[in-house]
């Protein structure tokens, strides 16, 4: 859902840049706390996965596609202060060197996919701990669903702020659509969270999220 | 120590291994946005923007071949990917000292 440049009007643009950069400047305070020397090259590993993952776009139904997103799974496995940096580095690129989403509204874009998707995804996977025991597999899916949802109803917002459409004529199909994406992003979500479980049992050191990089 | 170093490096692999073969068959269809913004009517709206890259829409334009310009672009961001996030990590640490 990379809003490209001509769709946004200037106070829209505006509005999401500021609380984009506003977002990036929090996201990397933490960084600075929670980040060590060891972590670096898995933030980028993680952030070049995400990026590769991106390009495989799936058919979901007549005539539509979509692809994963990928803040959920970096929200299960980094925090989301350093899962929205890894997202925003992910834009940034798709949109410098690739033109997938305007430069203009990059801001938008950052908004959406680095700011409210990460949220969205902590506040699932929190919340989901106390519904469903054990390894969370629900929650992790719900994290994933939700996440690319969220970024959706906010993307719609958008448009409709700019005087594109009517609320309801942007967001209804964008929210349908987007759900069913969102069951592919839910399922690549759990499989690549399994993997990145399977990294952590065997000592190898990412960034422990359980104790530090929770604190939204 | 080397453990650590084995795994980032495997996840890598994955994340080079998807852009390079998978990538190329990936579906062309319209995704959620451009396909709402079809019916919408305001898919015209769209414009290049203000940049001009030699990437766009993760094709190498000197490249002919559908699946190796899609493969060679996919590598290429994959890579520069990591550089940047790897960057901005350093940029991180190096502030904290």
């Amino acid at each position: 859902m990379h809003i490209p440049d001509g769709f946004l009007d200037p106070k829209t643009l505006i509005v999401t840049a500021a609380a984009s950069a506003y977002a990036l400047k929090k996201d990397a305070d933490s960084a600075k706390k929670i980040m060590e020397e060891k972590d670096i090259p898995f933030l980028g590993v993680l952030s070049a996965f995400v990026f590769a993952a991106q390009m495989v776009n799936f058919p979901v139904m007549a005539g539509t596609s979509g692809h994963f997103l990928g803040a959920a799974m970096l929200t299960y496995a980094v925090g989301p202060q350093l899962a929205g940096l890894a997202m925003a580095s992910v834009l940034i690129l798709q949109c410098l060197l690739f033109q997938d989403g305007g430069l203009l509204a990059l801001g938008a874009n950052i908004f959406n996919m680095a700011v409210v998707a990460p949220v969205t995804a902590f506040f699932m996977l929190k919340f989901s701990k106390k519904w469903f025991s054990g390894k969370n597999f629900a929650g992790i899916f719900l994290a994933g669903w939700a996440s690319v949802v969220a970024a959706s109803i906010f993307c719609s917002g958008e448009l409709f702020l700019s005087g594109l459409a009517g609320l309801k004529e942007v967001m209804i199909p964008m929210v349908v659509i987007h759900s069913l994406i969102g069951i592919g992003e839910g399922l690549i979500t759990v499989a690549v969270c399994s993997f990145v479980d399977r990294v952590r049992n065997i000592k190898a050191d990412g960034i422990d999220n359980s104790e530090k990089g929770m604190t939204a | 120590m080397k453990m650590i170093k084995k795994v980032w490096v495997y996840i890598l692999l994955a994340a080079l291994i998807i852009a390079a073969l998978l990538s190329p068959f990936a579906s062309s269809l319209p995704d959620g946005l451009e396909r709402v913004s079809q019916k919408l009517n305001i898919e015209e709206k769209a414009d290049q923007g203000i940049i001009s890259s030699p990437f766009s829409d993760y094709r190498i334009s000197f490249i002919q071949n559908d699946y190796f310009s899609t493969a060679f672009a996919g590598i290429l961001g994959t890579l520069a990917v990591f550089a940047f996030s790897y960057g901005i990590g350093r940029m991180i640490i190096q502030v904290k000292k």
